[in-house]
């Protein structure tokens, strides 16, 4: 297979297109405009639809219109841009409208900076919006896995019926690597029946509304929609382990960290800690069991986890491992990524801790 | 060749489509002009990119003697299309050596039709990067568009192409020949000689009929 050179914003867009994906709507922002200046060339030679809303708000409401009737459709933005489509969210989840929502993360809060960071784990992983929903938070670590998730992400937004979360840090949308163009086997999704397209020949009107004003109704409906949590929490948990095998000092992180502390790892094996990765790749649901798991071996020691935040995954990571074995934490902020070498001080700092 | 040989002009413009790797070598022909003993400096007047720009190599130009002319330290973090003041310097000091790292595709090459008309009383050369592993400018035809365009948007002729194919971490020297072709091929449309193949240090030996200018990756990720 031909290998290409990719930036990440663009491979997400050639992704989503090869995806299937047919509506995009978005709104300008640091760093991942590369998205819709790619989608406003290529989506109308596919075929497709390229709006620049006048807002992220109006961006997300019409993924909303699109997936309403059918269609594949997505938005991206980052950070602060991303706060301000949480509203149509919780109307997508509400309505169960697949959808594929991109976040390639800046510093925050507010409008924060542009540089890389991770700081919108909890809202991404908590729902965001209001109500009670969860999204698919998908967490790619490097250019091909973007393009692959992608494409993926689409497919998990049509077998539930929900929308998806891809969840990038600002340098997995600027940085450049090598990628191939796989065949994917896409899954067999139910048609959309559901669809308002017009009515054809059904019997009825398909009406697509989140109101359900009276209480009984709308509890039936969340206890609808939480089946479906249930079912993506048993089927979509993806991580991945690296140099784990013997561990005894297991490093947590997701995206970018996962990189540097890959490089750390192997650099404190060197020095004769025997340092493995365990890397989250959707952070709803979360590999709660797997991690468990290896907390529960009598090798592991302890555990870093790493952040381009405050200590925000490092609650998923205490909720696994429940004091059975020591948690640390190192995490830079606001735009800043943890260099490999103050990776490998914390963790020969946690060492000492835990050994 | 020396790399004076390779680029005897005071000023060199380093354009090309976004992504083909321009930063990386402007930040090398700077570092090398500088080890030859030349006054140099090198421009960063990339108003595209918000990441990966040659001032986050500030310390190491500065260390080698190279003067690194960027937007002020105030807004290097930031993605305003402001251009330093500082750039008229290098156009008028006639004993510095410059390189202009520009941004990718005609959109960031546009910055310097404003400078047009003090280039043109310099002994400047406008470069264009070529780099076949780069999907939208991996065909010839597309390749030499981009370049027609750039040459538009700017005002100044291109007279010389880089064949700088890579693909990070994993390039070969397949690629890089694939590239030599690619980068004879926009040649051939354009009438442009091709100034040089680039190529890291590991693959001069495989690539001697090509006479590559030796490159050393700058433009690292945090964990390389």
């Amino acid at each position: 297979m031909k290998r290409e050179i990719w930036k990440g914003s663009e491979a997400i867009a050639e992704a989503a297109i090869r995806a299937g994906c047919r509506c995009f709507f978005g709104y300008p922002i640091t760093p991942q405009n590369e998205i819709p200046e790619y989608m406003s060339l290529h989506m109308p030679q596919s075929g497709g639809v390229f709006v620049q809303a006048e807002s992220e708000l109006a961006a997300v409401n019409m993924v909303y219109g699109a997936a309403a009737s059918g269609v594949r459709a997505m938005t991206s933005s980052s950070s602060p841009g991303v706060s301000l489509k949480q509203e149509g969210i919780s109307y997508l989840a509400a309505c169960q409208l697949p959808a594929v929502i991109v976040n390639v993360m800046r510093g925050g809060p507010g409008l924060g900076s542009i540089q890389p960071a991770q700081g919108d784990y909890f809202q991404a992983t908590r729902g965001g919006g209001n109500g009670d929903y969860r999204t698919v938070v998908l967490a790619p670590a490097n250019i091909q896995e973007a393009v692959d998730l992608t494409q993926e992400a689409f497919d998990i937004a049509d077998q539930y019926r929900n929308p998806v979360v891809l969840l990038a840090d600002g340098l997995i949308g600027q940085m450049m690597e090598p990628i191939v163009w796989k065949e994917r086997t896409p899954r067999t999704l139910p048609e959309k029946t559901w669809a308002a397209c017009g009515r054809g020949n059904r019997d009825h009107n398909n009406f697509i509304t989140s109101l359900l004003i009276d209480a009984p109704s709308c509890e039936a409906h969340n206890l609808e929609l939480h089946k479906k949590v249930l079912e993506m929490e048993k089927n979509e948990c993806r991580w991945e382990e690296i140099l784990l095998d013997d561990a005894e000092m297991v490093l947590v992180a997701y995206g970018t960290p996962s990189r540097v502390a890959q490089t750390a790892a192997e650099n404190l094996r060197r020095q004769g800690i025997k340092a493995g990765v365990f890397r989250p790749i959707t952070l709803w649901p979360y590999p709660y069991a797997r991690l468990r798991e290896i907390a529960a071996l009598d090798r592991v020691k302890g555990f870093l986890t790493v952040e381009m935040s405050l200590g925000q995954m490092l609650d998923d990571v205490n909720l696994a491992v429940a004091e059975r074995k020591p948690v640390k934490f190192y995490g830079r902020c606001g735009g800043k990524i943890p260099g490999v070498s103050e990776v490998e001080r914390a963790v020969q700092e946690a060492w000492k801790e835990v050994k | 060749m020396t790399v004076l040989e390779r680029f005897p002009h005071r000023l060199t413009l380093v354009t090309g489509h976004y992504g083909t790797g321009k930063t990386e070598f402007s930040v090398n022909l700077a570092l090398a002009l500088a080890e030859a003993g030349e006054r140099a400096a090198l421009a960063d007047l990339d108003i595209v990119n918000p990441y990966f720009r040659s001032r986050e190599r500030r310390e190491l130009l500065e260390a080698a003697g190279v003067r690194l002319i960027a937007t002020s330290q105030a807004l290097a973090d930031a993605d305003v299309p402001a251009l330093p003041a500082e750039l008229h310097a290098l156009l008028e000091d006639r004993t510095v050596r410059g390189v202009l790292d520009i941004g990718g595709d005609p959109s960031g090459a546009r910055v310097l039709a404003r400078y047009r008309p003090r280039i043109v009383k310099e002994d400047y050369r406008l470069l264009y990067v070529v780099n076949a592993a780069r999907p939208e400018v991996r065909t010839a035809e597309r390749s030499a568009e981009v370049l027609r365009a750039i040459e538009t948007v700017t005002g100044l002729a291109c007279t010389g192409l880089v064949n700088n194919t890579h693909l990070c971490g994993e390039t070969t020297a397949e690629d890089i020949r694939e590239g030599a072709a690619l980068a004879e091929e926009v040649s051939r449309l354009t009438g442009i000689p091709v100034a040089c193949h680039a190529a890291e240090a590991r693959f001069l030996e495989a690539l001697k009929d090509l006479d590559p200018f030796p490159m050393e990756i700058r433009m690292k990720k945090p964990w390389e």
